[in-house]
């Protein structure tokens, strides 16, 4: 199947300084793509192109296979934006600035798919409401409202979460995975790694204004991420036993706990010679326990070594 | 053609209109009366009449004309530059609207505005004069066109301003002086030849002259003059919206 979004070569500068550096990208459709990077990385930069609202300084963009520039009416039709910031008409009501939003993306008035939105969104009971009267929160739903009031098939949420409360934040989550049951496809980006660990099928992290990695997200997790066997000695020591090199091993918690990192997709683990070495040793531990590094310990460890 | 588009933007217009209907209609139409009793009564107790035209009715074109300019200004360039002030231009530059549909539902709401205030003033001027109108289809073309020409301005200035002082800047001082100075409230043969020739050099006179033709086939200058230059403004302003559209000059990055 064509992807609904494909990037080639995209480049942005502004005057001397490159804020996308050729980027290539396909999103699938149906999935939910999430796109991470430090502030500046051109996150904002390369969804404001997609959008229109940035023009590129070189490179191809197709969604669902209609050129940006070209076949703009296409392309934008069917693209949502919830941008960064809270961008909104302060003196209209909710239920105004929504239906305006539909009628600018070219859509006929249905009143029926207004509601039914501003009440997944918890938004029907504010539908009179103006919008300066509103919350910060509830400014961000109508903001997702009004990207979602066109029936999009790409939706963009950039930093959606940012700012808003742990329900709100959930309900929004609620909202996303109804909308994959839909069959829209979804980029977003956050703050909130662990958002993306739990929502994405995808990753893809940017820095630089260059796509570093873009992996299937479990696949990332295995094959980036680190687990760590933690021993809990029954005797702290001062330092690492001798005739261990072979071990990645490290003593952690004031010499109370010895760490053992090792990967997940080696044959063999070494677990089980480390414990049998320990104990010919003649150190005594009482407790084991593991860790699974996560989406974050990945995306920093990404970020820093592309500095 | 996007319509829906077209309909939503101008629907919007109209409804800021019609939240701010004091400050949208009341007040141009409180204000140009003030101006027809100063003018008309006051001073007009002193000048009876204009090329055989009663001074107080004589005005009335100039009246209309000074509410068609400023509020086709202020109307369309508030509407580009407020969206872009609090970020709101995003959702207008990401739909699927072409530039011609932005300026039917911006200048077109903007310039309905001015119709409908000038029409107001119109209807006003009849409670403390007479006033004929000889061709009413040239007047209304005047009318619109003059409207739809300011909207353009405007909406070119709400974009190349980028803060509030630049907004207030052009209609204070360039289209106010020009709007007194164009014949507004006499004609410019009662002024000295040097100023006669001066004054041929502001595009208003023109404006102003060929309204007021309209009504009473009186003009400082021809009036086909006058269309001419009207409809001139009209192309190059509509020219200059194209190309901020087409360049994204402020409004893309």
């Amino acid at each position: 199947m064509e992807p609904i979004l494909t990037l080639k070569g995209l480049q942005k500068r502004f005057g001397d300084f490159e804020a996308l550096k050729g980027v290539d990208l396909e999103i699938e459709r149906g999935e939910i793509f999430a796109l991470l990077g430090p502030n500046g990385a051109g996150k904002t930069t390369l969804i404001s192109i997609v959008c229109g609202i940035t023009r590129p300084s070189d490179g191809d963009v197709k969604v669902s296979g209609f050129d940006i520039a070209d076949d703009y009416r296409e392309s934008r039709s069917i693209i949502g934006l919830v941008p960064q910031e809270l961008p909104v008409e302060a003196f209209e009501t909710v239920w105004d600035t929504v239906s305006f939003s539909r009628g600018l993306f070219g859509k006929s008035k249905n009143p029926q798919h207004i509601e039914k939105v501003l009440k997944s969104l918890s938004l029907w009971e504010k539908k009179d409401a103006r919008i300066i009267d509103l919350s910060g929160g509830m400014k961000r739903r109508v903001l997702i409202a009004k990207a979602l009031s066109h029936e999009p098939e790409l939706l963009f949420l950039d930093e959606p979460t940012a700012g808003v409360d742990v329900e709100l934040r959930q309900d929004m989550w609620n909202v996303v995975r109804e909308l994959r049951e839909a069959g829209v496809t979804i980029v977003l980006t956050t703050h909130y790694i662990e958002e993306a660990e739990e929502m994405a099928d995808r990753v893809g992290v940017i820095n630089h204004g260059e796509i570093i990695l873009v992996r299937d997200k479990d696949v990332l997790m295995k094959e980036l991420g680190r687990k760590q066997l933690f021993i809990h000695l029954q005797t702290p020591l001062e330092t690492l036993p001798e005739g261990f090199a072979d071990f990645d091993l490290e003593l952690v918690d004031d010499g109370a706990e010895l760490c053992y990192t090792y990967d997940t997709r080696g044959e063999r683990t070494g677990i089980t010679r480390l414990l049998s070495e320990l104990q010919a040793a003649g150190i005594a531990y009482n407790d084991l326990r593991t860790r699974q590094s996560s989406l974050e310990d990945i995306f920093v460890d990404l970020v820093r070594s592309d500095a | 053609m996007n319509l829906h588009a077209v309909k939503a933007i101008y629907g919007y217009e109209m409804a800021r209109m019609r939240r701010t209907l004091v400050q949208s209609v009341v007040a141009p139409v409180l204000t140009t009366s003030l101006y027809f009793i100063v003018f008309g009564a006051a001073i007009g107790s002193r000048i009876s009449e204009i090329d055989g035209i009663d001074y107080g009715a004589f005005i009335v074109p100039g009246l209309i004309m000074l509410a068609i300019l400023t509020e086709s200004l202020s109307n369309s360039s508030f509407a580009i530059y407020f969206p872009r002030f609090t970020g709101t231009v995003f959702e207008l530059l990401s739909a699927p609207v072409a530039w011609y549909e932005a300026v039917l539902g911006y200048v077109g709401a903007a310039a309905t505005k001015s119709v409908i205030i000038g029409s107001i003033i119109l209807i006003t001027s009849n409670l403390f004069v007479d006033v004929r109108v000889e061709h009413p289809v040239l007047m209304l073309a005047f009318l619109v066109m003059t409207a739809v020409s300011f909207s353009l301005f405007g909406f070119i200035l709400g974009v190349w301003a980028d803060t509030w002082e630049k907004l207030s800047i052009v209609p204070a001082l360039v289209i106010t002086p020009l709007t007194f100075l164009g014949g507004s409230f006499y004609s410019i043969s009662m002024l000295p030849p040097l100023f006669q020739t001066l004054s041929l050099f502001n595009p208003v006179v023109y404006l102003i002259s060929g309204f007021r033709w309209s009504f009473y086939e009186n003009s400082d200058v021809p009036v086909m003059i006058s269309l001419a230059m009207t409809v001139g403004f009209l192309v190059l302003c509509l020219a200059i919206v194209r190309w901020i559209f087409v360049t994204g000059y402020r409004l893309r990055n």
